[in-house]
């Protein structure tokens, strides 16, 4: 992902009303781990299982795809999360549906309000026709996705490729769209600490690129770690 | 609308796509492919791949953010994911295509219309866009792994402040059309099945029909910046896709 030209400030009135934090203890989480500015990150989420992102530094574009983790065939579809709800923007209570229209996650925490999945991710080859065609050689997050499906054995073992890479989520991106066709790179909304926490509803690969894109004003040209964590679902039993 | 016989160039060939229908074929750089809207209110979903390499593939979010935009029409490129122009739109007499929503499924069209199948309809059954574009890429040993977000040409969603999308139902005329002007030797998928967010109560898909012509002059066709790709590389994202598309075809493309 990844914005261009100047940053405006957005008005956040539309997007604060969707606020819902989570009662969540990271103390309890059975994963919680730092991906550094830059990185891929790759996870197997059970089904039941609560999944963080938290933008530690804010302003950090977490570029993130899933797949249904028994047929990596069946994956994220951006399309069909926007026409099954008819709403182009990512918050609590939105669901995250696959290729095949079927419920993949639903997020159910959201201290930031908005997430993007129109933006895409940025690659070396993008890069080129949106800065410069002497951006080619720059970090993507293409070239993490590539990496983690080369590298981390849990893409590899399901043979992954590049072939498998559509259009993705960019969790504390804010991309409006306009009544006029209008579509804008904008800051304002994200800021540190604010995270998106979401269930799977059923058993997904996570592929998260942390967006080390350098050409974007949005990240004030510094792409910076992120939080990720992951709780059991609880068994209904308490204690107090 | 423009009269289609004020089109300058020099027709190759045509192909009536009733609606429902789907089509797939190569269109070479050089050519340009006018999609008309035979009846009004028509959908021709359509995905893009290099003919050489098919892992390349139209990106709808390349598009959108080179262009900053979020409806295609004339002066818009159509991007791929390698950092080229697949083709350029060169005319279009209706304003708006939406590029987000996606296709319509079996389970989308059995809920919204019911069921007819071909034993009691025979062409008249009816398909969804997604089959359709299975079928095609089948055609081209490609499935459902190569189904990326598609332009829906000829129909027009638009999204308020919050996001939430309204489907504009007669945006498209008869006779209503848009020309794509090839820079790339391109395999191009269409199915031209409802729009997924059509509310039309029967399943009556209108149809599409392709005229391809040769571009004004071929040699035109290698050159960031002159016609027919003129007016799209005034966009700077667009003229650096356009070069980048150029060094694709350098070693024989006479003027690259």
């Amino acid at each position: 992902m990844s914005a261009q030209n100047s940053p405006k400030r957005n008005s956040a009135e539309s997007v604060t009303e969707s606020l819902v934090e989570s009662k969540l203890d990271p103390d309890t989480a059975v994963v919680d781990e730092i991906c550094a500015a830059g990185e891929p990150w790759v996870k197997l989420l059970m089904q039941g299982q609560t999944f963080r992102i938290v933008d530690l530094e804010g302003n950090q574009a977490v570029d993130t795809l899933f797949y249904n983790a028994t047929d990596s065939m069946e994956r994220y579809s951006a399309t069909d999360t926007i026409r099954c709800q008819k709403k182009l923007y990512l918050t609590t209570g939105s669901k995250l549906y696959s290729n095949l229209g079927n419920v993949m996650l639903t997020i159910t925490a959201d201290t930031c309000g908005r997430h993007d999945t129109l933006g895409g991710a940025c690659a070396a080859e993008s890069n080129t026709v949106r800065y410069g065609l002497e951006k080619f050689p720059m970090h993507s997050c293409r070239d993490n996705f590539l990496h983690a499906l080369a590298h981390d054995p849990i893409c590899e073992r399901r043979g992954m490729s590049k072939r498998d890479l559509p259009s993705n989520i960019n969790f504390f991106m804010n991309v409006p769209v306009s009544e006029d066709g209008g579509l804008d790179f904008v800051d304002g909304v994200s800021a540190p600490g604010k995270y998106v926490e979401m269930k799977a509803e059923m058993d997904v690969v996570v592929l998260i690129s942390n967006c080390p894109q350098l050409n974007n004003p949005c990240n004030a040209y510094n792409p910076t770690p992120i939080r990720l964590l992951v709780w059991d679902e609880p068994n209904g039993m308490t204690f107090d | 609308m423009n009269q289609p016989n004020a089109f300058p160039n020099t027709f190759i060939w045509e192909q009536d796509i009733p609606g429902g229908c789907h089509w797939s074929g190569i269109v070479r750089r050089g050519t340009t492919l006018r999609l008309v809207d035979v009846a009004g209110g028509a959908n021709a979903a359509v995905l893009f791949f290099n003919q050489e390499e098919k892992l390349e593939r139209y990106n709808m979010a390349d598009t959108l953010k080179c262009q900053h935009t979020f409806r295609l029409t004339k002066g818009h490129a159509c991007h791929s994911d390698m950092g080229r122009v697949f083709c350029c739109i060169t005319a279009d007499t209706v304003g708006w295509h939406d590029t987000v929503c996606g296709l319509s499924d079996a389970e989308l069209i059995r809920r919204k219309y019911g069921v007819a199948r071909y034993r009691e309809h025979r062409n008249q059954m009816f398909r969804s866009g997604l089959d359709g574009m299975l079928i095609e890429l089948g055609k081209w040993g490609l499935g459902m792994r190569d189904v990326v977000s598609n332009i829906n040409f000829f129909s027009k969603v638009t999204a308020n402040a919050s996001g939430e999308l309204t489907f504009h139902p007669g945006n498209s005329k008869a006779g209503d059309h848009v020309d794509l002007a090839f820079a790339m030797d391109t395999l191009m998928v269409l199915s031209a099945a409802p729009h997924p967010l059509d509310p039309a109560p029967a399943y009556r898909p209108g149809a599409v029909s392709l005229a391809a012509y040769a571009s004004r002059s071929a040699h035109s066709a290698h050159s960031v910046g002159s016609a027919p790709f003129a007016e799209c590389a005034s966009i700077p994202e667009n003229a650096r896709g356009l070069e980048n598309t150029q060094r694709l075809y350098g070693c024989h493309g006479g003027e690259a």
